[in-house]
């Protein structure tokens, strides 16, 4: 581990179940995973085996049963329902595999969402999106409404929106599933190039063996727990 | 964020106007009914109401509204005038009658014999006519909707003739007297002539109307009535009010408005509440997201009371706009609803009324929106 790569996310041990007696669900069994910062990990693994529920406890939205999830060094069971919210606002930026856009508002005011939840100005955050719109290539698209757009087009605005607040952390579930196999690479391209900056982390959950390519490290998952972490060496640029 | 809700809100057409329109539907009956309802039940004390000079009104102990009336001796009179603190007072014959036209058209009147000498009691607006002229014989005063109601469409003319229970009667004078609660027309004559024409028995005074004397009020002078003669004496403003109770308390009048009225607010409850519901359920999602990406649940709230606060007011404007249109154009007179109106204090009830409807129909999609878990953001 070099210098520049501190610890983003350190899970411990962490269980979540769902229900309760005979229905009951281990969805995590027990999860030890670690993700440096100033890399990109992709989570991997069958359908069921945990992985979005995973990332959901990291990203502050499940509580666990069990176990520690400590971001950037602060322990997430010690926050209150307040504090993970804040959280939540500025420390992560989301990727859906729906997308999750606001159907009536522009791409330019659904990508400046995160900035206006911190309480900026209106100016200000429709500016820094539309910045951050320009580079993701939807500079012509600024003004119009997420059901005029292709699916590629969507996830852009999706990922505009995840990164115009400049999180430490950005987790994606499936973000290529809605997508060709074209512009699946792009957003992954463009996901790399956008987010990888010094002391932050992307976390990726994907089925997707055709971006692997883009990984620094992969952890495959299985029935609730992680089985191995693969580092890659090449990960593309 | 106050821009995304709307904007969430606003781009829905369809249900924002279904929305506004529960809202306005409501706000529509609740005013139109209510306004009638004030309006009717202010009716039925308009002959109170009108004589404005009188500030007592004297009557048999018994009498329980201004409809039912037994008369008193005249002696009483001089016994009234007589008692301490009375300015002056002034004889009230009131009773109902048939009037016919010469070319045979039958309706029902409200005649009001008023003092010979003073004419206390004759409608102030007089639109054609002398109040002297009513000296004359068989000279009485008619109201205009009730002329209208007489002779249709013919232009209002003086020397009419119309028959009073038998009697020959000439208009003399025209007024506009306030709808009365009993009957479609309102006639004035001269109490003697009054009397005369619609003979009630041994007694005719119905009502004595006093005033009470500088430094008096009309309350204390009426006690001072009461004990003096044993009579019923009530200051104008209580004899309205008991008269009001009386339609209240005996009449199926506040009921029937009242149901149109308590439907009204379940309706816009049921159509507002049912439609923000679906609203809600389509934009779960949305909200999710929104939760999802940090909006804490007291932001969120804020969101979902300011849709339904705007969908409040703006279904409140156009209710209110389409009551108030209503009682501008059904109520001009001489029509049947005239002096009907929608009273500031019956739109302000409403306001309240709206609020709570929004916020009784918004009930459950707030908690929805509360409960919601972040994570279903990620399901697919
Ligand atoms: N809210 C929930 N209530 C009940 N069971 C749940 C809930 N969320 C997840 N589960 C269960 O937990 C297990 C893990 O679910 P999870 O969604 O984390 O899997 P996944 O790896 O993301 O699967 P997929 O690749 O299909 O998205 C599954 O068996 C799922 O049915
Ligand atoms: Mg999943």
């Amino acid at each position: 581990m070099s210098a520049a790569q501190a610890l983003a996310v350190d899970c411990r041990d962490v269980v979540k179940g769902f229900g309760s007696g005979e229905a009951r669900v281990m969805a995590l069994r027990g999860v030890t995973l670690q993700v440096n910062t100033g890399e990109m990990t992709l989570l991997v693994g069958p359908s069921g085996c945990g992985k979005t529920t995973l990332i959901s406890a990291i990203a502050g939205m499940l509580t666990p049963d069990s176990g520690g999830i400590r971001v950037f060094g602060e322990d997430l069971e010690r926050m209150s329902r307040r504090k993970l919210t804040a959280f939540r606002a500025g420390t992560v930026g989301f990727v859906f595999q729906q997308f999750n856009l606001l159907p009536a508002l522009t791409c330019v005011e659904n990508a400046s969402i995160p900035l206006r939840v911190l309480g900026r100005p209106a100016g200000e955050a429709n500016r820094r999106a539309a910045e951050l719109l320009d580079r993701l290539g939807m500079a012509q698209h600024r003004d119009r409404f997420p059901g005029d757009l292709s699916g590629g087009q969507q996830q852009r605005v999706a990922i505009a929106r995840a990164l115009v607040h400049d999180p430490r952390l950005v987790v994606c579930d499936e973000p290529t599933a809605s997508l060709d196999a074209a512009n699946g690479q792009a957003a992954m391209a463009l996901l790399r190039e956008l987010a990888m900056k010094d002391g932050r982390a992307v976390i990726v959950v994907t089925h997707d063996e055709r971006i692997y390519r883009f990984a620094d490290r992969i952890a495959h998952m299985a029935d609730g727990h992680i089985e191995n972490v693969s580092d890659l060496e090449t990960a593309a640029a | 964020m106050a821009v995304v809700a709307l904007r969430m809100l606003f781009g829905d057409r369809a249900k924002y106007f279904g929305l506004v329109l529960g809202v306005a539907f409501a706000t529509l009956l609740v005013t139109q009914q209510g306004g009638m309802f004030v309006g009717l039940m202010t009716r039925t004390a308009s002959v109170i109401a009108d004589i404005r000079e009188a500030d007592i009104w004297v009557m048999d102990p018994q009498a329980k509204y201004v409809d039912t009336v037994r008369a008193m001796r005249d002696t009483e009179l001089p016994r009234v005038r007589g008692v301490e603190g009375v300015a002056w007072a002034v004889p009230l014959f009131k009773t109902s009658a048939p009037v016919k036209t010469l070319d045979g058209r039958i309706d029902n009147a409200m005649v009001l014999g008023v003092d010979d000498a003073s004419l206390i009691g004759l409608p102030r607006i007089i639109l054609l006519g002398r109040p002297e002229d009513l000296r004359r014989p068989d000279a009485i005063a008619i109201d205009q909707a009730g002329y209208i109601r007489l002779w249709p469409g013919e232009p209002l003319r003086l020397g009419r003739e119309l028959e009073l229970n038998d009697h020959r009667a000439v208009i003399v004078a025209i007024t506009q007297a306030s709808p009365a609660f009993s009957a479609n027309i309102v006639i004035h004559a001269p109490y003697s002539r009054a009397v005369t024409f619609l003979p009630q028995g041994r007694n005719t005074l119905s009502f004595v109307l006093a005033r009470a004397a500088p430094g008096h009020t009309p309350g204390e002078v009426a006690k001072a009535i009461s004990a003096r003669t044993g009579l019923q004496a009530l200051s104008s403003a209580d004899f309205r009010w008991k008269t009001i109770a009386f339609y209240l308390a005996n009449t199926g009048i506040p009921i029937s408005f009242g149901l149109v009225i308590v439907l009204g607010v379940f309706v816009g409850i049921a159509v507002v509440g049912l439609t923000f519901n679906t609203f809600v359920a389509e934009n779960i999602r949305q909200y999710g997201a929104l939760k999802a990406m940090g909006l804490s649940d007291l932001r969120l709230t804020g969101l979902v009371l300011l849709q339904g606060a705007v969908v409040g007011l703006v279904g409140y404007g156009i209710g209110l706009g389409l009551a108030a249109m209503f009682f501008n154009f059904a109520t001009q007179p001489p029509g049947a609803l005239r002096g009907f109106n929608l009273p500031w204090w019956v739109a302000a009830g409403d306001a309240g009324l709206t609020a709570l409807i929004v916020l009784l129909a918004m009930f459950a999609s707030l908690r929805r929106v509360l409960v919601l878990d972040p994570a279903i953001v990620f399901r697919s």
